[in-house]
């Protein structure tokens, strides 16, 4: 394993780099932490600038290190300047974090290919994991690649278009019956009992800090400045975290020189624990039974909810939830004006940032960055209704003049 | 009499049983049963408020217990407790 330290993020008990995952004293969640003046001693930028065009080119401050055979070069994905977007929002500094270019078209693929990185180095033969659907696609996928056994548990009712994109690299699929909070209930019960390497239980420490890559990529491709403002989906919560902690890992090691950013966390209202505990001022996350369109974001039960409220409270950001059709509107929107058609997270992430600019919480000269974390085509079942149908004609110029012609000059 | 699974971080408590037997009537008697026979235990799942703590959840038939009566929730029997470390899942 890497340089790291397993760390309790509660009561700072420090333990060697091994598959664990929570403290044996306080059940605290452990997080790897490095030699930060070390890192400081060295000249970071130019090495990061000399390193692969994917996440990997961050291997100092990750817990594993690259594996080039079986890497699948996640990351490195583009940030847009939403101009048109912006234009809309009143927001002349907006950034589009485009993430559903990866190679399971979401975010996934960064954390697992940390965790399948570490897996690999335990000695694991089997890689499992609890999703909404992406995770299980990148678990599998990962796992094709590595030439390891992968097991993915779902909640049974899934998009079709993540079932089949799991399926596709033949792992063992499991449709649970029951919500996201059943199979993770499971699965944690599950890694007591064998020794399999779950990339988002006993993994986990090392998988989530794929997540930092997110922030790291943004300083770099802004030129290495933090944001004023980001906005992350929230489901359990780890992304926004694991952002947060890139970004003043950078401040740490000398990379940037502040970090001011108000981290803003995203919520679907069918499943929004973490956004009613910030709106009523708690500090902890009552669970609840997730209903809402929005699959990949509906955790009821968010393990990391307590962490996004101290972040956002601590750098003066905000934790909203949106309604579905906000949502689907959100989809839209983001389409027609740049292009990118994500999935129900990022039509979330765009709906509150909407609402965030609407009321002036995110100003028109701050550098804005929102993540789009997944593709629209695994979840197409969200536009039902909200297009415009096609136009059917039969092939002949009359048809085409008497049908279309009007359409698009009007 | 109820099963509960015991996390790792618990075993040390339990002789490194995965599953122990324990009596009561609410998921309160039976962390008194637990403390009974495994001295200790108690602290290491509920605060000095009573409350449960926070980086642990626990199941009563596979439902999470913030969703009946927590503590207070009745015990069936036969029934199955699980004490599951909250720090899992998700990304």
């Amino acid at each position: 394993m890497g340089d790291g330290t397993l760390r309790c993020r509660e009561c700072g008990t420090l333990y060697p780099m091994e598959a664990i995952y929570v403290c044996l004293r306080c059940f605290g969640p452990l997080e790897v932490v490095y030699d930060y003046a070390a890192l400081a001693a060295q000249s970071l930028r130019e090495r990061f600038a000399s390193g692969p065009r994917s996440m990997w080119r961050y291997e100092p401050l990750l817990p594993v290190a690259r594996v080039p055979e079986i890497d699948l070069q996640p990351g490195w994905s583009p940030l847009q300047h939403a101009t048109r977007l912006g234009e809309r929002l009143g927001l002349r500094r907006l950034y589009l974090k485009n993430d559903s270019v990866n190679p399971t078209w979401s975010f996934k693929d960064r954390v697992v290919g940390v965790g399948i990185a570490a897996a690999r180095a335990f000695g694991f033969e089997v890689v499992a994991c609890a999703s909404t659907g992406n995770l299980a696609n990148a678990v599998a996928a990962h796992a094709a690649r590595a030439g390891l056994r992968a097991v993915v548990f779902i909640p049974r009712g899934l998009e079709r278009g993540k079932v089949v994109a799991s399926g596709a690299y033949a792992p063992t699929l499991v449709e649970v019956d029951g919500t996201y909070d059943d199979v993770n209930r499971l699965c944690a019960e599950i890694a007591e009992e064998h020794r399999w390497a779950f990339v988002n239980v006993n993994l986990r420490p090392y998988y989530a800090e794929g997540g930092k890559t997110l922030g790291f990529e943004v300083a770099e491709q802004l030129g290495w400045r933090a944001p004023d403002h980001v906005i992350v989906p929230v489901a359990s919560g780890s992304l926004l975290v694991k952002i947060h902690k890139g970004l003043h890992e950078l401040r740490r090691v000398g990379v940037l020189e502040e970090v001011r950013t108000a981290v803003h966390g995203a919520q679907a209202a069918g499943a929004g624990p973490v956004a009613a505990a910030f709106a009523d001022g708690a500090e902890q996350v009552r669970p609840v039974r997730p209903q809402t369109i929005a699959r990949s974001l509906a955790i009821g039960n968010p393990a990391d909810g307590r962490y996004v409220l101290r972040i956002a409270r601590e750098t003066g950001g905000t934790v909203l939830a949106v309604s579905d059709a906000q949502m689907v509107e959100g989809i839209t929107l983001l389409a027609e004006t740049e292009g990118i058609f994500t999935e129900t997270a990022g039509g979330v992430t765009v709906a509150v940032l909407r609402e965030l600019a609407a009321r002036g919480a995110v100003g028109a000269e701050e550098i804005v960055v929102a993540y789009i974390t997944g593709t629209g085509l695994k979840t197409v079942e969200a536009l039902d209704g909200a297009l415009a149908p096609a136009v059917t004609i039969g092939a002949g110029l009359r048809d085409f003049e008497r049908h279309v012609l009007d359409r698009v000059l009007a | 009499m109820a099963q509960v699974r015991i996390p790792t971080p618990l075993r040390a408590l339990t002789n490194n049983a995965r599953v122990v037997q324990a009596a009561g009537r609410t998921l309160a008697e039976v962390v008194d049963d637990l403390e009974r026979q495994f001295p200790g235990i108690r602290a290491r799942l509920v605060d000095g408020d009573g409350a449960v703590h926070a980086f642990i959840n626990i199941f009563v038939n596979d439902e999470d217990i913030r969703f009946r009566e927590g503590l207070a929730t009745p015990v069936p029997e036969p029934a199955d407790v699980s004490i599951v470390p909250a720090m899992a899942g998700g990304a």
